[in-house]
């Protein structure tokens, strides 16, 4: 069955991966704002949403229904076009990301390897990039269109600080390229897969600290939520916006937070692989899921971590940020990427 | 017409369109966006030539990071419309004209060199353009003039700096 020279079969098959990918992303954001009150209420020693359901777990649908339910207000000065088009690039930025990202080996149905990846180019990580450095026009056209005086500082924080962090995210990224030979996410697991080889932690543990460092600045997570101070912002670049424009936004920060742990546990921590075990004594579609579960896990124990320093640590000052990014972590990027090159010279 | 072709005809009328909305755009910061939309449509065509690398170099690159600063210099200045410089329906006129010239001696240049006659663009089939390649070739025949570029750009953020530190 072929149209336009297309297998139409596999872009069915790639149509619902693609369904599946992205509603599982949206239900896993929804419980992550969830676990995000939990995590604050267990560490801050109270007891968080308990009411909605068993244990609170309605609380997450109450609070998405009453973001639909609330009136949609467009200020009357801002810009109107611009001002819809913000949330929706901050949400599309985030879930496009998941096209690379291997979520586990192939399945075998109807008669078909089905590649549990929407689309292994070999550019992968690149195209992770990419989109990344889109993420920050959300945040740019909708505190401008706000006509807002502090969504506008709010935006312009949020560029300069995307832009400062890729720089050391790149290059931390460089040297562990510099190891694994290829770009291409799906390549780069089955290597860490493979017998005798170790996850990349084990070879870039101070390139892992940086890039885990940069992605949470991208997120725009505490520490670094410096677009949306609220001491001294108001609330930061989405000031203006009600209803589900802001529940896009809100959104979108914890679907960035998913895809980059995804991505970290793909990069460093072996993605679907299970440690210490040998997946091929499964059946192929058992050990396929498996792998999914595991690469799952090591994504909720990143999203805690993110939540545990969010709830510990105090927001950062602006020049502290700067400083941070500029004097700190690229040197030490630089340094890092010197020494893996050095090392791949002498003894690779 | 195949999926290619398809694909071509559309990315080029994005191209155009957005191209010349950049220009007709009275709102600086519209100008800006519309140009990013070119870019994503140039690196559709980077892509139809398989030449991903390329692409996605273009989108970090340009739309990614030197697209951001201008937007971020447009709205820290706050243009608008209202204090764009207006010029004289003349001046636009003889812009217009002298530009037009300009193009067709390009284009007629184009189209007559000798390296581009009976050449046929490759479609998704050349592999020059994929990282593994393009490195081999960077790093192997045009070294001396990489290595110069980037000397350039350092020297280029070095006076950044050394402007910036003035005050």
């Amino acid at each position: 069955m072929t149209l336009l020279s297309l297998d139409m079969l596999l872009v069915l098959e790639k149509l619902v991966l693609i369904v599946i990918i992205v509603f599982a992303s949206l239900g896993i954001a929804l419980y992550t704002t969830f676990a995000e009150r939990k995590v604050a209420a267990i560490l801050q020693d109270r007891p968080g949403p308990e009411r909605a359901g068993p244990f609170g777990l309605f609380q997450p649908l109450a609070d998405g229904l009453k973001l639909i339910m609330k009136e949609e207000i467009i200020p009357n000065s801002s810009n109107k076009a611009l001002f819809i088009l913000g949330p929706g690039l901050a949400m599309t930025a985030a879930l496009m990301t998941c096209a690379v990202i291997p979520w586990g080996s192939t399945v075998h149905l109807f008669g078909r390897e089905i590649n549990l990846q929407i689309a292994d180019i070999n550019i992968g990580i690149l195209y992770v990039f990419g989109v990344v450095s889109l993420g920050v026009y959300g945040i740019m056209i909708g505190g401008w269109a706000s006509n807002n005086k502090f969504s506008l500082m709010a935006a312009l924080r949020g560029a300069s600080q995307a832009i400062s962090y890729e720089l050391a995210m790149g290059i931390a990224l460089i040297a562990l390229l510099m190891t694994t030979n290829t770009l291409s996410l799906r390549e780069i697991v089955v290597q860490q897969m493979a017998p005798g080889h170790l996850w990349n932690i084990a070879y870039q543990p101070l390139g892992f600290l940086l890039f885990f460092i940069c992605a949470m600045a991208e997120c725009n997570r505490t520490p670094f939520d410096l677009p949306e101070a609220e001491n001294e912002l108001n609330f930061g670049y989405h000031q203006e916006y009600s209803s589900m424009k802001l529940g896009f936004y809100l959104f979108s920060e914890y679907i960035n937070m998913i895809m980059s742990s995804a991505i970290m546990a793909s990069l460093y921590f072996g993605g679907f692989d299970i440690p210490f075990f040998d997946e091929k004594v499964l059946p192929q579609n058992i050990a396929a899921l498996v792998g999914v579960g595991a690469l799952l896990i090591k994504i909720v124990i990143f999203i805690f971590i993110f939540m545990w320093i969010r709830w510990t640590i105090p927001r950062f000052r602006y020049d502290q940020l700067m400083n941070l990014g500029w004097k700190s972590l690229i040197p030490l990027a630089l340094a890092n990427m010197l020494a893996t090159g050095a090392w791949i010279l002498y003894f690779g | 017409m195949s999926t290619t072709e398809i694909l071509f005809f559309f990315l080029s009328a994005l191209a155009l369109f957005s191209a010349s909305m950049v220009l007709i755009s009275k709102n600086p910061v519209h100008s800006v966006l519309w140009l990013v939309v070119t870019f994503f449509a140039i690196s559709g065509h980077y892509i139809l030539l398989n030449a991903q690398f390329l692409a996605i170099v273009n989108i970090i690159v340009y739309a990614g990071a030197i697209m951001v600063l201008f937007l971020f210099v447009i709205m820290l200045m706050n243009l608008n419309q209202q204090n764009e410089p207006q010029k004289n329906l003349w001046m636009k006129l003889a812009g217009v004209i002298s530009g037009g010239c300009f193009l067709m001696v390009l284009v007629s240049l184009v189209r007559q060199s000798l390296d581009l006659k009976s050449k046929v663009a490759m479609t998704t089939s050349g592999d020059i353009g994929l990282i593994k390649n393009l490195g081999r070739v960077l790093f192997n025949d045009y070294v001396v003039p990489f290595e110069i570029t980037s000397v350039l750009f350092l020297s280029a953020m070095v006076g950044a700096i050394v402007m910036g530190k003035k005050d």
